[in-house]
């Protein structure tokens, strides 16, 4: 059905269901002509496609099915009686609709389906007017001329029916004209149930009397006879392809799939340990196929987002002219699908973040003017699979949360301390609006701002397993960005173990699993007043041990740390578990009352061994945890923050190279571009510069131990190089060895310092020399930064190292 | 005497079992199995009469120590308790008990408030006693038993 809009598709299938009853119901109306109800439900299908038609443009449609209600609900209201006469015409514009939808079904249009004729007779035998007979004739022989479709329509009729039976018809429609005409008698003979296939006969009928017709409708027999036969192979229409099916049942299914992938992982455990050939592949096709079964059975409970997604740009509209804000609404991914149950579950909050974005988000007119924004708010809703997740976001171009004015509300309202607040970074001011009782409008508008919001908007998030974060750049834009799980019933989760006993962590939650051997964890995990801490690629993460969370007693005692990082409501945290086991999908089971009531576990599940494990609830850990440890946090966020503050740049990770002498230099990471080895035969000279062939070009080298005056050994075989490049040309430094790469921030500076270096820290234990990166990039290519000498900012700041890093 | 308002006398069957030397009872129509000793997954941080969880074929039931509910020494090292799981409001929960007993018909005569001697959180639990022959035959209030 490409090329037909989902709204197409529906009123297909919703028309040609109703069709099947109208047909039905006329017959049976016929039998009982003053049956209210009867016309009352008919008059409502035929008014409803009509209206539908009418909607879609389908103007032909709306033509045909317009005329039949006003017979209908002259008929209902008993100014007509239900004639033979009427009933005919009545399953005519049935049959009329039929070739009208066929023909919209397969190429999207009305085709050359004609109504005049119908329309005609309608109105004839509702006026009790022979005169209209004539038109009759020519419209159902085009019909059947321009509908191909109509033919197959009847196709599982018997050929030899329609000259049966369509005299009959006809005498109900006008004067026997047939030369092969039966009595009249005959129609009364055929029984009722026959009588919508009558119908349908009547139209290529009026063919066989005019000979002249065109070739393809000559002879209907014979045009009918190979169309009964594509029947059975004929594609399947938009109604034969889908059915109807209750949710509930799905739900069952689904439950049930869930219990079988349990006990597949329970066989599949099992069968590791067998060597019986036959059973390990019968549990590999039984692994297969409830893998396929458990995704076939969550396809038929996905749903595109655009079907929550179609309803928002009428609200940004309306919203947008309530608050004279001109805003257009972008979509991106809306064919992303997610289960059902999870699509209406997360409708109400995403419709409260797009009414937010476009109440405060999305600054008004003048105020965009002013800040030099086009007029125009964009708003825009972006969906995708991310590892096993749907990502939703809401972003707007508009005035963004400052961060500042934020906190102070915050602390207003009571909902933080002042004190609290100055150590909070900006990211973590940001989730404050997630608090209860929050509302960062100015003014409280009927829009939103009552303070109801945000918290019931994570709540709602949450209660479907998913999270929810904010980003925002003051004066350009927030993200709110929702993470939802693809469905609820089944979770990939990670099982770790804590004090003997097994615990699962959704992965939604899960960044990253960092393993400390006992000597590395010994320096590794530092104390930050009281609070551990693990220096994770440079930034502190917190670390929470599960053992302490739940009061028991660790079993590890070899020293080893195991962390796994978890991420809750913009934060990280380590959680310190005794080890991991596994990653595997778990079925979520609930769990009592009184297991809800600690508010730490989401939910148990029955791992693959039949043992039962509690599913953790990463966010209220990460709430108990970390409030429990707010002061060390913060303290250590404050310490980050400054850090972050001093340097303006997130990573101050130096490079560790030996020159030779014993001597350490420190070389800013951000200017290292590549580390390579380079043969030293391969080392070639220009005029007195080494050079080495790299890349298809000329690289000079400076030779670090000689640039700064410390001669280490010069019958290596292979040069230890750092490649360091920038528009389009580069260096390469040689150094002895590369050492390691560790974090500058907490290094201790001195401004002791000699030629060619900026000065001194000490960074692993030891003193290291600072390279001035720029000078010995210099001494290699005198050129090198005078391609764009504007940009430098003063001699002893080397481009490449942001000058601040350079403080002490 | 407050006498359990919300339960009154009644005649009909009860699944008695044994706890700590009693005979306990609970209606029989909240009784949906009785198993035997459950692997058990402790759950941290719960109230002390939650035991665990245990794998019902695949649902997960919480299980209530029925003599820390009752007040009751911890049955005694190397005894396995005796899962009852009962069916409330379609929720299943699980009790552990020393024994299983038989099913007993009881007659609303011979039902009587507990005995005064009865004490602290018991009493909370028991709506009374029906006094067989030979024995006093206590009736819990499962419903109040398993919200612990």
């Amino acid at each position: 059905m490409d090329g037909l809009d989902d709204i197409v598709e529906e009123f297909l299938v919703e028309s040609h269901e109703n069709l099947d009853q109208l047909d039905s119901d006329l017959v049976a109306l016929e039998q009982d002509p003053n049956s209210r109800e009867r016309l009352s439900s008919i008059f409502r299908t035929i008014h409803t496609i009509k209206g539908t038609s009418g909607f879609l443009a389908f103007n032909r449609l709306e033509e045909v099915t317009h005329v039949g209600e006003n017979m209908l609900s002259r008929l209902r209201d008993g100014e007509l009686d239900l004639t033979p006469t009427r009933t005919s015409v009545l399953l005519q514009m049935v049959d009329t609709v039929r070739a009208l939808l066929a023909s919209i079904e397969a190429s999207g249009g009305e085709g050359a389906v004609e109504v005049g004729g119908v329309v005609a007779a309608i109105t004839a035998a509702m006026d009790d007017t022979p005169a209209a007979v004539a038109p009759v004739i020519p419209a159902p022989r085009e019909g059947a001329v321009d509908a191909p479709a109509e033919v197959v329509a009847q196709a599982a009729e018997a050929p030899a029916k329609p000259a049966a039976k369509a005299p009959a018809k006809k005498t109900a429609a006008r004067k026997p004209a047939a030369p092969r005409a039966t009595p009249a008698a005959a129609a009364v003979a055929v029984p009722a149930e026959e009588l919508p296939e009558q119908a349908s006969a009547v139209v290529p009928q009026p063919v066989v009397e005019e000979p002249a017709a065109s070739v393809p409708v000559a002879d209907p027999v014979d045009a009918e006879v190979p169309a009964a036969g594509a029947d059975g192979q004929a594609r399947r229409g938009v109604a034969d392809s889908t059915i109807r099916v209750d949710v509930d049942l799905l739900d069952e299914l689904m439950l049930l799939v869930g219990e079988l992938v349990l006990t597949r992982n329970q066989i599949v455990q099992n069968v590791a340990r067998q060597t019986d050939t036959d059973l390990i592949r019968a549990s590999q096709r039984l692994n297969l196929i409830a893998s396929e079964l458990q995704e076939g059975v969550m396809k038929t409970r996905m749903q595109p987002i655009d079907h929550i997604w179609s309803k928002l740009p009428r609200v940004v509209r309306d919203l947008g002219l309530q608050l004279k804000k001109s805003i257009r609404l972008e979509m991106e991914g809306r064919e992303t699908e997610l289960d059902k149950t999870l699509l209406e579950a997360v409708k109400d909050p995403l419709t409260h973040l797009v009414r937010n974005s476009v109440d405060h988000g999305i600054e008004t007119p003048e105020d965009r003017r002013k800040a030099g924004k086009p007029v125009e708010g964009v708003l825009t809703l972006r969906a995708r699979h991310e590892s096993g997740q749907v990502v939703v976001e809401v972003a707007d171009d508009g005035a963004g949360i400052d961060p500042g004015k934020l906190g102070a509300k915050a602390v207003q309202r009571g909902l933080v301390t002042p004190d609290a607040l100055t150590r909070m970074s900006p990211s973590d001011i940001l989730q404050l609006i997630f608090l209860p009782g929050f509302s960062t409008a100015a003014a409280v508008t009927n829009v939103s701002g009552r303070g109801v919001g945000m918290d019931v908007v994570k709540t709602n998030i949450e209660s479907i397993g998913g999270t929810i974060e904010v980003e925002s750049d003051a004066g350009a834009g927030t993200v709110c960005r929702l993470r939802i799980p693809l469905t609820l019933a089944i979770v990939p989760a990670l099982t770790v173990e804590c004090a003997g006993d097994r615990y699962a962590i959704p992965q939604i939650s899960l960044q990253e699993l960092v393993s400390l051997d006992a000597e590395k964890a010994a320096n590794a995990v530092e104390e930050v007043g009281g609070a551990q801490v693990y220096r994770l690629r440079g930034e502190l993460l917190p670390l929470v041990r599960l053992t302490d969370v739940l009061g028991l007693t660790s079993e590890r005692h070899d020293g080893h740390v195991v962390i796994a990082v978890l991420r809750s409501e913009g934060r990280r945290f380590g959680l310190v578990v005794d080890r991991v086991i596994n990653t595997e999908e778990i079925v979520v089971k609930a769990v009592g009352g009184q297991m809800k009531a600690i508010g730490l576990y989401s939910g148990a599940t029955v791992l693959g061994d039949g043992t039962v494990a509690l599913i953790l609830d990463v966010q209220a850990l990460a709430r108990r945890a970390l409030r429990a440890e707010t002061n060390e946090r913060q303290d250590s966020q404050k310490a980050a923050a400054h850090a972050a503050a001093a340097s303006e740049t997130d990573r101050q990770r130096m490079l560790l190279a030996a020159i030779g002498g014993g001597r350490r230099v420190a070389i800013p990471l951000d200017t290292v571009t590549r580390l390579e080895q380079v043969r030293t035969d391969s080392v070639e000279k220009v005029g007195n510069r080494e050079v080495v062939q790299y890349r298809g070009a000329i690289l000079p080298m400076v030779r670090l131990d000689r640039h700064l005056g410390a001669y280490g050994e010069t019958d290596r075989e292979v040069l230890e190089v750092i490649v360091y490049s920038d528009h389009g040309r580069s260096v390469a430094i040689v150094v002895e060895e590369i050492l390691d790469i560790v974090d500058g921030e907490a290094a201790v500076r001195s401004d002791i310092d000699d030629l060619g270096l900026l000065g001194s820290a000490v960074l692993g234990d030891k003193v290291t020399e600072l390279l001035d990166v720029r000078a010995a990039i210099l001494a290699a290519d005198p050129a090198f930064y005078s391609t764009r000498p504007t940009t430098l900012t003063g001699p002893s700041t080397p481009q490449g190292v942001p000058a601040p890093l350079l403080e002490v | 005497m407050t006498a359990p308002s919300s339960a009154p006398a009644t005649s009909g069957q009860l699944a008695t079992f044994r706890l700590d030397g009693d005979l306990y009872g609970i209606e029989v129509e909240h009784v949906q199995e009785v198993l035997r000793s459950q692997q058990l997954t402790r759950v941290p941080l719960a109230p002390t009469a939650v035991a665990g969880l245990i794998n019902l074929r695949g649902q997960v039931v919480t299980a209530i120590e029925l003599r820390e509910r009752l007040g009751r020494p911890p049955r005694p090292a190397g005894t396995d308790a005796v899962v009852i799981v009962v069916r409330l409001h379609g929720e299943a929960v699980s009790l552990l008990v020393d024994s299983i007993a038989d099913v007993v018909d009881v007659d609303a005569a011979d039902f009587e408030a507990p005995p005064d001697t009865l004490e602290g959180q018991a009493r909370e639990l028991i709506r009374g006693a029906y006094k067989l022959r030979g024995q006093l035959l206590l009736a819990l209030d499962v419903h109040k038993a398993v919200s612990a």
